[in-house]
């Protein structure tokens, strides 16, 4: 619903267009607009005003490349700002430098995430860097939450710390330290009740279980979602009990996730990692670039490109190169990348991960071009005959008709299908030379309607 | 042992400590008059902005400042009880109390929302208050996802005095919600209340399947459900536009829940959202125990939200 700051300069330079450099009231008129985009994208307020003198400095005087128009130039000024203040991208990994169990403490508001950030960490931690981790629920508060990370802890066949009952958090902190020594881990993790950070008693007792353990990494976990209250959270947890870095969770959402600037800029923590999904891989190394793409509402390129490669199927892509060496991509494999796209959380999931896509979202919705288009092309494709998928050369006008009674649809859909179709078999002939990297990386954006022929 | 809960002193000075800070805060909002020029406009923009109204309504709230007061001398106090009003008369269209009708039986009502916004929590609270009114109330456990959402619940049920209706992991939550309803049904229950796992409401193949739940209801008991609450969580931020919009696109939502207001979020986002969907809201949710959810009053709310809070 929010135009990005992309879309904000075109308009604001497309005023100012005969200027070759950047004046002062250049870059007056553009730092309103950061200020609106980055309000818009949940940063909080006292964080925005820092980061705009930030960017003010940086801009005034810059000469404007010829090449390049004021916006993008401030746009790009803009985004290695934001690049920059959000930290570097290899922040990935975790301070295991410590005598073992090295203790990592998961900390964070209510329903943040800790419970499964710990569980996907340990995941991580065991099979990346094949520690033998321990995990341990101090959450006495809420409902079944010492039982969730035990299931949890099966999931991904890490031990957790059994239950004792009634007893107290940091007795247990202790517990599992003792258990750690004895029997040989190398690191444990402490899952925390999820707590306000202005909630007095329970801010004391996860300083007593920090006291109690000297924890190597304390995370804060926080959910992308969280508006201005950012600042507020983050500085009174890094405040009262110290961490170490951030965690940032939700980010499969498509909130603008200012709330990670607001973080980082308030506590000087690096975010390490980022959830992306409920299920225990989904987490990543933070990448500042694409978050930055995010806030800016510029489009997350980078997640585009990974979040393709990661649900094509390998076999599948292994395939579909080996079809296309031969030239021989049919309906059959179509129809296969239809449901890829439909996996990979449907159009709209797709689009909000384009650049300039704001303009071609409103187009799509204009043209009610949705996923219900995806299952129907889908349909098209399941009622033709072996022979059809094959050589879709077959297809006169009899035969469409058939299809479109079959299949419930129309002999236009069929049409446009088939041209798309067309172009893309084009297309593949093309990036033949360019080999799977490159299919990976376009085959996607090719099946958009328009063939991915975007702006930008 | 240093294990111990903080003992009943510490608590009651923590207590008094943040009561007198509030006395102070509010004396010098008192006594110190200004001059409401476009620098103080600006200072009450950014409160406004600080408590998540977006920029949009917290310039439009100011402007009507700078409108009726400008120049004008004023208390901090006395202008932000104006502010307060402005946003108190858009939220209290939507202040609205869910009514449960008690010729419908059981009263069906679906609680939906993003992950850890607080649902399968104030389901627990809303059956313990139904319960202590007198009513007989089921539980369906539909969120068949999440490690020990089903154990969270039952004993959600158990405080409360509700059967839970629960199905094996993984199992499908529709025909766990149709055996929910007779269930209901059988016992004639006055209420039943359904807990779905969190979804993020841009995730298509989670919200088809919160459809697909709707469905198996409605075929089931073609008036229900007979409300639909979308429980957001106060520390949202601008998202909760989308979220309000699509859950209403895609499954309808009959009004809002707003948990987790005992914090320092003051949910603002809430005046834009009543101003632009007219949705009404029910319920706010202020702690973790089964007493903590109240009755959405827009002028509490408001006052909260320019930090004058009583
Ligand atoms: N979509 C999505 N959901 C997530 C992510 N991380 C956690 N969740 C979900 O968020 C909800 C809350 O997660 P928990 O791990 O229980 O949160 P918590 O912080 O331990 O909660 P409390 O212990 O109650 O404070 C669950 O439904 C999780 O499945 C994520 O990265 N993406
Ligand atoms: N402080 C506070 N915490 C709350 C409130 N409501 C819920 N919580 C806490 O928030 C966390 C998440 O609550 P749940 O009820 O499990 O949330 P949910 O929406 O069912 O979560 P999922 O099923 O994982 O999507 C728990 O730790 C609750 O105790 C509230 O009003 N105030
Ligand atoms: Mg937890
Ligand atoms: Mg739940």
């Amino acid at each position: 619903m929010f135009d990005g700051l992309g879309n904000r300069f075109n308009d604001l330079f497309d005023r100012l267009r005969r200027h070759g450099a950047l004046t002062e009231a250049d870059v007056d008129a553009a730092m309103r607009e950061i200020r609106v985009a980055l309000l818009e994208a949940d940063v909080a307020l006292p964080v925005v005003k820092q980061f705009v003198d930030g960017v003010r400095a940086k801009a005034v005087g810059q000469d404007v490349l010829r090449s390049v128009s004021p916006a993008q130039m401030v746009v790009k000024i803009v985004h290695d700002h934001l690049v920059e203040t959000l930290g570097s991208d290899s922040a990935g990994a975790l301070n295991l430098n410590a005598v073992p169990p090295v203790v990592v403490m998961m900390v964070g508001l209510q329903g943040s995430g800790k419970t499964t950030t710990s569980a996907k960490l340990a995941r991580l931690l065991k099979e990346r860097e094949k520690r033998k981790v321990l995990l341990a629920s101090l959450d006495v508060n809420r409902p079944a939450a010492q039982e969730q990370l035990a299931i949890l802890a099966k999931q991904v066949n890490v031990t957790s710390l059994p239950v004792v009952a009634l007893e107290r958090p940091v007795a247990i902190a202790k517990r599992a330290l003792d258990v750690g020594r004895r029997e040989g881990y190398d690191v444990l993790i402490l899952d925390t009740a999820g707590r306000l950070h202005i909630d007095e008693m329970l801010m004391q007792e996860v300083a007593a279980v920090r006291d109690a353990t000297q924890p190597t990494e304390t995370l804060l976990v926080a959910d992308a979602l969280t508006g201005q209250d950012a600042v507020n959270l983050a500085k009174s947890f890094a405040e009262r009990v110290g961490i170490t870095g951030i965690v940032l969770t939700r980010v499969d959402g498509d909130s603008r996730g200012g709330a990670a600037l607001s973080m980082r800029a308030v506590t000087g923590q690096p975010i390490k990692f980022m959830g992306t999904g409920e299920k225990l891989d989904a987490l990543e190394a933070f990448q500042a670039s694409r978050i930055a793409g995010r806030i800016l509402g510029m489009g997350d390129v980078v997640g585009l490109v990974e979040k393709a490669a990661e649900n094509i199927d390998r076999e599948e892509a292994e395939k579909l190169a080996k079809k296309m060496q031969k030239g021989s991509f049919d309906l059959d494999d179509l129809a296969g990348q239809l449901k890829q796209i439909r996996k990979m959380g449907g159009m709209g999931g797709i689009m909000g991960m384009l650049p300039g896509i704001n303009k071609v979202k409103k187009q799509l919705s204009e043209a009610k071009i949705d996923e219900s288009m995806l299952k129907r092309q889908e349909a098209i494709i399941s009622s033709m005959t072996k022979t059809e998928k094959r050589n879709p050369k077959v297809l006169d006008a009899s035969r469409r008709r058939r299809i479109a009674a079959g299949s419930g649809t129309s002999v236009p859909e069929i049409n446009r299908l088939l041209k798309q179709y067309q172009d893309m078999a084009d297309m593949m002939k093309r990036m033949n030379k360019l080999g799977q990297k490159g299919l990976q990386r376009h085959g996607i954006q090719a099946l958009l309607p328009g063939g991915g022929r975007q702006q930008h | 042992m240093s294990d111990a809960k903080p003992g009943l002193f510490a608590r009651l000075k923590s207590g008094l400590a943040r009561s007198a800070q509030r006395l102070t805060d509010g004396i010098a909002a008192i006594v110190t008059r200004r001059k409401l020029d476009e620098a103080a406009l600006t200072e009450l923009e950014d409160l406004l902005i600080t408590a998540d109204l977006g920029l949009a309504v917290s310039k439009e709230m100011v402007a009507g400042l700078r409108r009726t007061r400008f120049n004008q001398e004023a208390s901090t106090e006395e202008i932000r009880t104006t502010l307060a009003e402005g946003a108190a008369n858009i939220l209290r269209r939507v202040e609205k109390p869910l009514t449960i009708d008690p010729a419908i039986k059981p009263f069906v009502i679906l609680v939906i929302g993003v992950n850890g916004s607080g649902k399968t929590t104030t389901i627990g609270k809303l059956a313990k208050s139904y319960v202590d009114a007198g009513k007989k109330v089921v539980i369906a456990a539909g969120d068949t996802f999440r490690a020990a959402a089903v154990e969270q619940l039952k004993i959600w049920g158990e405080r409360a005095g509700a059967f839970v209706v629960a199905g094996a992991a993984n199992a499908d939550a529709a025909g766990l919600v149709f055996d929910a309803l007779d269930r209901a049904r059988k016992d004639s229950a006055d209420i039943l209340l359904i807990d779905t796992a969190g979804r993020l409401h841009n995730k298509s193949d989670l919200m088809a399947e919160l459809q697909k739940v709707l469905r198996v209801l409605k075929k089931a008991e073609p008036t229900a459900p007979h409300a639909v609450l979308l429980v957001l969580d106060a520390t949202v931020g601008q998202n909760a536009h989308a979220q309000v919009q699509t859950f209403r696109d895609m499954i309808g939502v009959t009004g809002l829940v707003m948990t987790k207001l005992d914090g320092t979020a003051k949910g603002g986002v809430l005046v834009a959202i009543a101003e632009k969907y007219d949705m009404p809201v029910h319920y706010i949710g202020v702690g973790e125990a089964a007493e903590d959810l109240r009755p959405f009053v827009a002028v509490d709310f408001a006052k909260s939200l320019v930090g004058l809070e009583d």
